[in-house]
């Protein structure tokens, strides 16, 4: 399942560059028989924000699984910083931020207690910044409240309240709007612009059409252009 | 989300945080922490009733009832370990920290120990008592659940890593973990009879030393690796 077309359909033309922070080098991905992308090629810079595109199956979680490391079922090189991931996985793992299809948020525990483990695990925040972090996400006065009497929108919520208390530069998103409202969708993009003015770069999988001002690559893994 | 602070890597901090973490979530719980207690305390009742309630029968068997039901306890409460966060993806978070994984999968291994293990030693001398094991040999019965019980939560803690991604796991968990906990079982129950013979137990310590020491430092490697191939 070569794509026809070059895999990178980029919005406007990407920036000068000087060394991309993430480099995917002819990756190659096979599961349950069937090639799910093969010689996919592609590299995501500092401020550069990246929209992974495809039809249902098409492999868009299995990338940004790979590029994570939870899977190594594949081929290819993928560079972290101009060295391969593999070689280097605390400090690429230092820099990364993943919230993939299950959010993380552990049901029996509150949104502060929740966050508190998941910084201490990368880097850790007081408890003011974890307060800071749940009002923005809209989750004041939820603090304490059991994440199973919360809404899955506000799981998610609590999920993205970690965006606001990591240093990671790259964000790796998998389907971050499903569940969110409007407001919600709103408050993600927003911090989205900001990581990426920051000068930090992201790779989320969505359908949903980004509202931000900075410009959005294109990465679609099913070679054909969809129309969004 | 300031870029311009170093981030403290702390490997100690991500340990106890994962430690603390794991007591509140069993704390939370109630019936997770009470379970495996209750479970032991059923088993080793039924046996005076089940067998007889004669004491010297009672006393030749009472190392191995208390210890059988030590390890069933253990088993017991052993899904708990990783299967919430499997479900929930905070195991994926736990896999991308930066933090080496043995410390991390080492502290939910001894939260584990805390909350099924630990027990079961505080309240082995209440039971042995009941089963009319000689005074003798309670202090051995003790110590040999104080050094076996945490081994039993660091191999089966390796045969959940390997089943967690399991739809249906049935018995293949007990498949997995019981011959690896067999060897603790069949020592530390022995030296228990053994001082009741008035035979020596210093080999059966060191035995069961030897096995915590190997416990500690090879199975969270292989309950990482086990983890890293269940989430692929």
């Amino acid at each position: 399942m070569m794509p026809d077309t070059d895999p990178l359909l980029p919005d406007t033309p990407p920036a000068a560059h000087a060394e991309p922070l993430l480099k995917v080098q002819s990756l190659f991905c096979e599961r349950d028989e069937r090639v799910l992308f093969s010689d996919l090629s592609f590299s995501v810079g500092s401020g550069q924000l990246m929209q992974v595109l495809g039809s249902n199956g098409s492999g868009k979680t299995t990338l940004l699984r790979i590029i994570c490391g939870l899977n190594d079922s594949y081929e290819g090189t993928i560079l972290w910083r101009g060295m391969p991931v593999t070689d280097q996985r605390e400090t690429f793992l230092a820099s990364l931020l993943y919230i993939g299809h299950r959010v993380g948020v552990n049901r029996i525990l509150t949104p502060r207690e929740n966050l508190r483990w998941s910084a201490s695990l990368h880097t850790p925040v007081d408890d003011l910044r974890i307060a800071d972090a749940l009002a923005r996400v809209g989750l004041k006065a939820f603090e304490d409240v059991p994440c199973r009497n919360l809404s899955a929108g506000q799981n998610q919520r609590v999920s993205l309240a970690r965006l606001l208390i990591s240093p990671a530069t790259l964000w790796i998103l998998d389907e971050p709007f499903t569940t969110l409202d409007v407001y919600g969708v709103r408050e993600l993009e927003r911090l989205l612009a900001e990581h990426i003015d920051n000068g930090g770069s992201a790779l989320v999988t969505t359908h949903h059409r980004l509202n931000v001002p900075c410009a959005v690559e294109r990465l679609n893994l099913d070679g054909v252009e969809q129309p969004l | 989300m300031s870029a311009g602070t170093v981030p403290e890597v702390s490997t100690w901090g991500a340990f106890v945080a994962t430690l603390r973490r794991d007591l509140l979530v069993a704390f939370k719980r109630r019936n997770d922490l009470l379970n495996p207690i209750m479970f032991f305390l059923i088993v080793v009742t039924l046996f005076p009733l089940g067998v007889s309630p004669d004491p010297l029968e009672l006393a030749g068997i009472s190392a191995g009832v208390v210890w059988v039901s030590a390890l069933l306890a253990s088993m017991l409460s052993l899904d708990n370990l990783y299967r919430a966060d499997y479900e929930d993806g905070s195991l994926e978070q736990l896999l991308l920290s930066p933090q080496p994984l043995f410390f991390l999968v080492l502290a939910k291994n001894i939260a584990h120990w805390l909350i099924s293990g630990l027990p079961v030693v505080v309240l082995s001398p209440l039971l042995a008592y009941m089963l009319y094991l000689p005074e003798g040999a309670y202090w051995t019965l003790v110590l040999t659940l104080l050094i076996g019980t945490p081994v039993l939560s660091l191999f089966g803690s390796i045969g959940v890593a390997l089943t967690v991604g399991l739809g249906s796991r049935g018995l293949i968990l007990a498949v997995i973990v019981l011959p690896l906990t067999m060897p603790v079982l069949i020592i530390g129950a022995k030296a228990v009879t053994d001082v009741m013979f008035g035979l020596p137990v210093g080999s059966h310590f060191a035995l069961l030393g030897a096995m915590l020491a190997v416990a500690l430092s090879i199975a969270p490697l292989a309950s990482a690796a086990a983890l890293r191939i269940s989430v692929n």
